[in-house]
């Protein structure tokens, strides 16, 4: 099974792995990290592919992929 | 069950644990983590040596593994002239803004374009001064508001965008140039074949390869990280088409 971990201190909230993900498993959550950013997390950890495009896109490299 | 492989991880060409100091949906930190990643596709992240321009990409000092040096506003081209003659074996690149390389540098970008010198342009085109406070840069669109056009760019009075690739294209010497962009995971890909591309030119002793990169500066633009994606490709996409633009290693072929 597919899965992504992010790194939650290096997320800036750009939602660009929102927008990037073809099936939808990550979302900007509620919680905010040490710098006062809403970090993504991921929704449906079970609908997640491992295609990476979130990891390729990530500009702070905050996503790491395995499948 | 079978084991679970690690397809994509963090490029060893930025410092591990770092957060870069760019703005939040920022493609500095996109190209910067792309330049990492090209140059350990090609097994060569110990030779890579950047000069970098003044201005924003001066935050990357911070953020990659490298070896680096910092030119003096625009000199990025005359630096590295100097540091790949010196050592030819080493990887060199420049990473130049549009301030940077189009503005104040334009005499030593053309001069080391025009000779043909064998390193590595990496020109991240924003169409504004981004680390000054969002000014206008010579890339700037018409009509677009900076700190210094605060009614937009008006051609009778600042002139027209200027299209980089386009000018260092008119020149003979140059080996490679292609144009790119961040904004999707798809062109993101792209780019860094681009630069990895670019990467194996210098390699092989080929001469001057520009990659220039088309990316967004929500900070400066006053827009929200997608917004900003959306102006790149309506706006910015229009005035700077994507492409090669010269490929001298595929005309040989």
């Amino acid at each position: 099974m597919a899965r992504i971990e992010i790194n939650a201190e290096a997320c800036k909230s750009c939602s660009y792995c929102v927008l990037a993900c073809p099936t939808k498993t990550i979302e900007i959550g509620k919680e905010v990290n040490s710098k006062g950013y809403l970090y993504a997390q991921q929704v449906n950890p079970d609908k997640c592919i491992g295609c990476a495009m979130c990891g390729h896109i990530c500009p702070e490299s905050a996503i790491e992929v395995w499948k | 069950m079978a084991e679970e492989k690690k397809v994509y991880t963090r490029t060893k060409g930025i410092i591990e644990g770092a957060v870069s100091g760019f703005c939040p949906g920022c493609m500095h930190s996109t190209v910067h983590k792309l330049i990492g990643e090209a140059a350990e596709e090609l097994g060569a992240l110990d030779k890579l040596v950047r000069v970098e321009g003044v201005g924003c990409c001066g935050l990357g000092q911070f953020y990659v593994t490298c070896d680096e040096t910092i030119a003096a506003h625009g000199r990025a081209g005359a630096v590295a002239t100097g540091v790949k003659r010196s050592s030819p074996d080493s990887l060199v690149y420049t990473y130049q803004g549009d301030g940077d390389l189009a503005a104040i540098g334009l005499a030593e970008t053309m001069s080391a374009a025009n000779r043909g010198e064998n390193f590595t342009v990496i020109f991240v085109n924003n169409g504004i001064y981004g680390m000054t406070g969002g000014q206008m840069a010579p890339t700037t669109l018409v009509g677009m508001k900076s700190t210094t056009t605060p009614k937009g760019r008006d051609p009778e009075e600042h002139g027209y965008p200027m299209h980089m690739s386009e000018i260092i294209n008119q020149l003979t010497a140059p080996y490679y140039i292609e144009r790119v962009s961040c904004d999707t995971a798809q062109h993101v890909i792209k780019a860094r074949k681009a630069i990895k591309k670019a990467f194996q030119y210098q390699l092989e002793g080929r001469g001057y390869c520009l990659v220039e990169i088309v990316t967004s500066c929500p900070t400066n633009w006053g827009l929200d990280t997608l917004k900003s994606l959306d102006f790149l490709r309506d706006k910015m996409f229009t005035e700077y088409p994507l492409g090669v633009f010269r490929d001298k290693g595929a005309e040989e072929k």
